[in-house]
């Protein structure tokens, strides 16, 4: 275990002066199962990307070209390192883009 | 210089509220608190001050808007006393923790039951473990002075502790003594608003109130100990500043004839005038005896109450809240005990019980006091129980 | 009337940072990554002690990225009424900028807004504080463990009204506490409900709120995997069914109107939303009949309010 911070160190009044530092938490290791997008099948409705609870679906501006020749402007992909793997998205996707497989270590 | 104006304790402490410049308020009704916020709520009616007032629906509430107007940066108030300072209670443990600054005005009063609305310390000492610097005044000049030296020290970026000043209820709160009152802009020279605790502020994103397990909890406690430790240095510093600034001189601890005292009685508030009355009484007969007022309670003087009672023979510690079930029954004895054993001193001590949910102090009451101080002086034995000074047996 | 959100309007910034402690397929985590979005970068969030609260700052990790504050359980609408209060006299004291727009909006469970917290967000609604007040009610007390709050339905089960002999599930015949009738009987000039499984119309509610001066509530339901007992990919599932049988109704309150957003024109029995749900495994057809009528008396009060059948029949 890394030596934690002594009380000189800290921010007084158990202040938190980080915004967002939880990232460095890796709740990806909740995981028994994993999603897998299907970037062929996805028809980049968002809809993953909106219901996602902890924001691991990520939306990046890169292009995919389908083999069947259909365009997109943006991608869908899977923070590992903090999703839980609760299958939301493959729920909900309307094209079962989405599998949810098993985790191996 | 200020201006001499007749006014009640409560009515002081608003005139330096207002002179500080307080921009959020916040108070429920309870007496005999209620005179202050009135006051102050005269003074945002007429314009006299520029602050939010809010009427909250308790006490509770009062103390965390005050918590969240202090987070933002605002300079916050409040006063209350007895079952509002009891509701408020979880609070006021959580804002020093926070460690966010305020000034809170306890306008001390008994605690229930049975419910009574007049003065004794049990509503104040009940705090005395929530971190908070806590000051006792005796006049209401100090009670309005209080207020202005509790903003420089809460807001010390040494410090950065809440501060409750205080005064007996309905003896202080409503008498009215000439009090000397200062310009806004002296006191606000004295006391200057400045940004120096961390605030909630959307360029800066912070999170206040996080949980604390048990592998940080304790070293943000072992802060507030330092913090404590630093509000007993600013003390000295801003009180000395004050005297220069006001010509008013205040310290920690108060000592009347305590030079070649043999006994004496250490307590704290406006009690201690009817004190020192009876001692100047007493040395005509011939008694050494003299009197100590503790003004600071938190952090506790312990050196200067050591030090100026190291040479008298007996003790009596008068205090005006009961702890049943403790070895002194009361908070103060118990603190002096500490300061003297542990600077290793040769002075013996015995309690009193006094003033409780109102009942006044005579002239009486403190011979008494003195004659069981003279008696107990050279005994073997002394009471380990408090003599409950005043009861009706 | 405004151009209809679609779902390419919610922005991309996550408010909420990942790595909080919400379990898996937590509804709350789906409401507040929307709030957050609507209400944007400029916002204190403050909570009170809830799941929310202690699965996103647990020290030193902070999920939240915009200043937050949490002080103890039954306060969130009376801090948050301190803190407009400061900026508001901060503004005019020319500390913070006069054209600064701050949101202040308190996010707290049922429990520290139905019970605990009911007192506080009273008054902040009666002083007519600028506070966005949301409840997200996952229908009891979840971060001590899932114990019966002022909101959890008739029927369910949970740790403080078990399924035994004499007990079964919370027992009380009662339409639930209407936190959105509270809020009304305050006369604030917004209040709604919403639901994370509709998070276009939760976006839309929130920056309609924020966008009026004045105290406004809004009532989201959360769908919660290991206290309702359901599977942890069915929560927002579940929090669709509770919509389409007319359990949970989403409509807006403003100024004296009342609006269904989301109508439903033929209704599914409640059964299709109970069957979900392991906290109300043990309903007999009997109770499951109850619960029905309630549901149908309720869709009927919301009715004759709109003027008009939004919420239709039961299908079938």
């Amino acid at each position: 275990m890394s030596a934690l911070p002594g009380w000189r160190q800290l921010p007084i009044g158990a202040v938190n002066l980080v915004p967002g530092s939880s990232v460095s938490y890796k709740t990806g290791e909740w995981r028994s199962l994993r999603p897998e997008i299907d970037q062929e099948k996805c028809i980049r409705c968002r809809t993953c990307w909106m219901y996602c609870p902890e924001g691991s679906i990520i939306e990046v501006d890169e292009p995919y070209k389908t083999k069947a020749g259909r365009e997109y402007k943006v991608t869908y992909k899977i923070d590992y390192d903090h999703c839980k793997g609760c299958g939301i998205c493959a729920n909900e996707c309307p094209v079962k883009a989405i599998s949810m497989v098993e985790e191996v270590i | 210089m200020g201006k001499v104006v007749p006014l009640g304790g409560n009515y002081a402490v608003a005139y330096a509220v207002k002179a500080c410049d307080v921009d959020v308020m916040t108070a429920y009704p309870i007496s005999p608190q209620t005179t202050i916020v009135e006051r102050l709520s005269e003074f945002v009616a007429n314009g006299e001050l520029d602050a939010e007032f809010l009427h909250v629906e308790s006490e509770h509430t009062a103390l965390s808007v005050a918590i969240g107007a202090a987070a933002v940066g605002a300079r916050a108030y409040s006063a209350t006393c007895s079952q509002g300072l009891a509701l408020m209670n979880e609070l006021l443990y959580i804002m020093s923790a926070m460690r966010l600054p305020m000034v809170l005005t306890i306008v001390n009063r008994a605690l229930s039951a049975p419910i009574n609305i007049w003065n004794d310390h049990s509503d104040f000492m009940s705090v005395q473990d929530a971190g908070w610097v806590m000051m006792m005044s005796a006049s209401n000049q100090e009670a309005y002075d209080e207020v202005i030296i509790g903003y420089r020290i809460a807001e010390d970026p040494r410090v950065l502790l809440p501060v409750i000043t205080s005064m007996d209820g309905y003896i202080q709160s409503h008498v009215v003594e000439p009090v000397e009152v200062e310009s806004d802009e002296d006191v606000l020279s004295f006391a200057p608003k400045r940004r120096t605790w961390y605030v909630l502020d959307p360029d800066k994103p912070v999170a206040m109130g996080s949980v604390g397990d048990p592998n940080y909890y304790y070293e943000f406690k072992r802060q507030q100990w330092e913090a404590m430790k630093e509000a007993r240095q600013v003390f000295d510093e801003v009180v000395v500043d004050f005297a220069k600034k006001f010509g008013r001189r205040y310290s920690a601890i108060e000592t009347y004839m305590l030079d070649d005292a043999e006994v004496a009685i250490v307590g704290m508030g406006s009690f201690m005038g009817t004190i020192k009355a009876y001692v100047d009484r007493a040395r005509k007969e011939g008694i050494k005896v003299g009197a100590l007022r503790v003004k600071l309670y938190r952090p506790f003087p312990a050196d200067d109450v050591a030090k100026a009672l190291s040479n008298v023979k007996l003790v009596g510690v008068m205090d005006r809240a009961l702890v049943p079930g403790s070895p002194t029954g009361g908070h103060l004895h118990s603190d002096v005990i500490a300061a003297i054993k542990q600077r290793g001193l040769d002075v013996r001590t015995i309690g009193f019980i006094a003033g409780l949910g109102g009942r006044l102090l005579t002239m009486d009451n403190v011979k008494q006091m003195v004659s069981a101080l003279i008696k107990y002086k050279d005994a073997r034995e002394l009471p380990k129980e408090p003599i409950f000074i005043g009861v009706r047996e | 009337m405004s151009k209809p959100i679609t779902v390419w309007d919610l922005p991309r910034d996550e408010l909420l940072a990942p790595g909080h402690r919400m379990c898996q397929g937590c509804g709350a985590a789906i409401a507040f990554r929307h709030i957050l979005k609507a209400a944007g970068k400029d916002t204190i969030v403050v909570m009170p002690t809830c799941c929310g609260e202690i699965t996103s700052t647990v020290y030193p990790d902070n999920a939240w990225r915009v200043p937050w504050i949490h002080v103890a359980f039954e306060n969130a609408a009376a801090v948050a009424s301190g803190i407009r209060a400061g900026i508001e006299v901060l503004k005019r004291k020319g500390v913070i900028p006069k054209d600064r727009q701050i949101n202040v909006v308190a996010i707290g469970g049922d429990g520290g807004t139905f019970d605990i917290g009911l007192q506080a967000l009273s008054g902040t609604l009666e002083r007519g504080d600028d506070v966005l007040y949301i409840c997200y009610d996952n229908e009891a007390y979840m971060n001590t463990g899932i114990q019966r709050s002022g909101s959890t339905p008739m029927g369910a089960w949970t740790t403080t009204t078990p399924v035994g002999k004499i007990w079964r599930g919370e027992w009380r015949p009662k339409k639930r506490k209407d936190l959105v009738a509270i809020a009304i009987a305050h006369n604030v000039p917004y209040a709604a409900t919403a639901n994370p499984a509709f998070p276009l119309d939760l976006y839309a509610k929130v920056k309609k709120a924020l966008s009026i001066r004045g105290p406004k509530l809004i009532h989201v339901l959360s769908p919660c995997v290991p206290g309702w007992r359901i599977e942890p990919d069915k929560s927002v599932a579940v929090g669709k069914l509770a919509v389409l049988t007319g359990m949970w109704i989403n409509y807006e309150y403003e100024n004296g109107v009342y609006r269904v957003t989301t109508p439903v024109p033929k209704r599914k029995p409640v059964r299709e939303y109970l069957r979900l749900q392991g906290r109300f495994r043990h309903l007999s057809e009997e109770e499951i009949k109850k619960i029905q009528q309630l549901v149908d008396a309720e869709v009927e009060r919301i009715n004759k309010l709109i003027g008009k059948e939004v919420i239709g029949p039961v299908e079938g």
